[in-house]
């Protein structure tokens, strides 16, 4: 059990058999009152959001969650399949749980897969993945534009802005958690 | 950690604060940080040290010096409160506390609009978040709850949700065009204080804030032993028990407090106000170490 002193941002707590993670937390106490604790809080299946106060008498369950290492084998429509490195249990997780995380997956990345009641919900990247550019546009010599990005699509169909020197063909380097260019890589 | 710079700004700060009151004839005094006893507070759970207490407040003794004659008393000292962390709060913190006799809340909230425009008039590289000019607003309680929220003062208190109101629909709204009061507070939330002489259901209880941040709570003291006995007894059946409280009465300030007629007295959170002045929102930012800083 947790209790309300226990709050704060990042903690996983379970409302109404959901499980949610705390996304904003402000602790606030009016002279000589009570100690009250403001959550704002995602639903870490649905992706719903809500805000609530507690007080300090409240309790909490944890959520049953778990990481499992597992490997990306491939997607069928929206059905997104993982592997269990350890078992070789399979199973899938939908586009629209994966949400951003979709436009970097690459077949055979191993990453941590979050389950709860062992039901898959989520997955963590790695920060940086390396992929290849399928779409750009030649870098036009004496363009006098002012632009000091271009869109570029890679190789899992996701769209972003890169600086104009990247060419079809090059590998580059994306922070996951922004989804923003890093560095192009060379090998 | 403070840079170089904001260290040479919080000792002026303290050092001005210290001029104003010597200035105005104030005594400074320095009292128990460790207390065997401590006064009982509903919401305040007191960090054990040894066989003691760190105290939460220095206010038990500061008043017991007022009842040894001491007309004018300030303290800047340290007070403990477990468990209160966040944007506004730190576990340990430097509190003013300052004291009159044959004074009441109104001359406190005079003190703090002259200590406010003293220090703005001495730290130059400080700046208060809001205008100081006169007057300053004052709000009771009960036209705060008029004004801000859809249920009065006593339904709010029935249903439990005083503090969560005055957190959410009131405090972001106060001290916006200036500082401001918020006064007159329900007895049963102002057990150190004195009831009104014509609503006794009202303590002349004060908290001053500044960009909807609350800075000082003052109020004329209670000093009627007996009433403050009763009073102590109502606080210990509102508490839980075991957490950190001492069940005892504090019986050497309940036998000093018959020697003062009347007075008043104030505590101000000093790393809150320098907040305000460095034009930052988060106390860690305020202090030469904030607690994240420390090694475990």
């Amino acid at each position: 059990m947790l209790t309300a002193s226990d709050l704060r941002k990042g903690l996983k707590i379970q409302i109404d058999g959901q499980p949610y993670v705390i996304t904003h937390f402000e602790f606030s106490k009016p002279g000589k009152g009570q100690a009250l604790y403001r959550c704002k809080m995602r639903n870490m299946i649905t992706g719903n959001q809500f805000t609530q106060t507690y007080r300090s008498n409240e309790k909490f369950e944890k959520p049953s969650l778990e990481e499992r290492k597992m490997e990306y084998l491939y997607n069928q429509g929206d059905e997104y399949h993982f592997m269990d490195t350890t078992s070789y249990e399979q199973t899938f997780i939908t586009k629209e749980q994966l949400g951003e995380n979709v436009h970097f997956l690459q077949d055979n990345m191993t990453l941590d897969v979050l389950f709860f009641d062992d039901k898959p919900i989520d997955v963590t990247l790695p920060i940086f993945v390396n992929l290849l550019v399928t779409v750009a546009e030649p870098w036009a010599k004496g363009d006098t534009s002012g632009n000091d990005t271009k869109p570029v699509t890679v190789e899992t169909g996701y769209g972003l802005q890169v600086p104009p020197f990247v060419v079809e063909g090059d590998k580059i380097q994306i922070d996951t958690r922004t989804g923003d260019y890093v560095t192009r890589v060379k090998e | 950690m403070l840079d170089p710079k904001r260290l040479q700004l919080r000792a002026a700060f303290f050092q001005a604060i210290r001029r104003f009151f010597l200035e105005d004839g104030f005594l400074e005094v320095d009292t128990p940080i460790r207390q065997p006893l401590v006064i009982p507070e509903q919401n305040i759970t007191h960090v054990p040290s040894g066989t003691h207490f760190l105290q939460s407040s220095p206010e038990l003794y500061m008043k017991r010096l007022l009842a040894s004659g001491c007309e004018q008393i300030f303290q800047i000292c340290r007070c403990f409160r477990y468990g209160e962390r966040g944007r506004l709060h730190l576990e340990e913190f430097v509190m003013l506390e300052w004291y009159r006799l044959d004074a009441d809340y109104t001359n406190l909230m005079a003190d703090c609009e002259r200590l406010f425009q003293f220090l703005q008039s001495e730290i130059l590289e400080c700046h208060f978040p809001v205008s100081l000019d006169m007057p300053w607003s004052r709000i009771s309680v009960e036209q705060a709850f008029q004004q801000y929220c859809t249920v009065t003062v006593e339904q709010a208190l029935q249903q439990d949700r005083f503090d969560l109101l005055l957190v959410e629909k009131i405090e972001p709204n106060l001290g916006k065009g200036g500082p401001e009061f918020l006064y007159d507070y329900p007895l049963e939330l102002a057990s150190l204080a004195r009831p009104k002489v014509d609503n006794p259901e009202k303590a002349e209880r004060f908290e001053l804030y500044m960009a909807g941040v609350e800075l000082a709570n003052g109020f004329s003291e209670l000093t009627d032993p007996v009433l403050q006995r009763s009073r102590f007894k109502e606080e210990y059946s509102r508490m839980d028990n075991g957490n950190g409280k001492s069940p005892n009465m504090p019986e050497l300030f309940l036998q000093d407090l018959g020697k003062i007629d009347t007075a008043a007295g104030i505590a101000l959170g000093l790393d809150r106000l320098f907040m305000l002045l460095l034009g930052e929102n988060n106390i860690n930012k305020a202090v030469t170490f904030s607690s994240d800083e420390f090694d475990m």
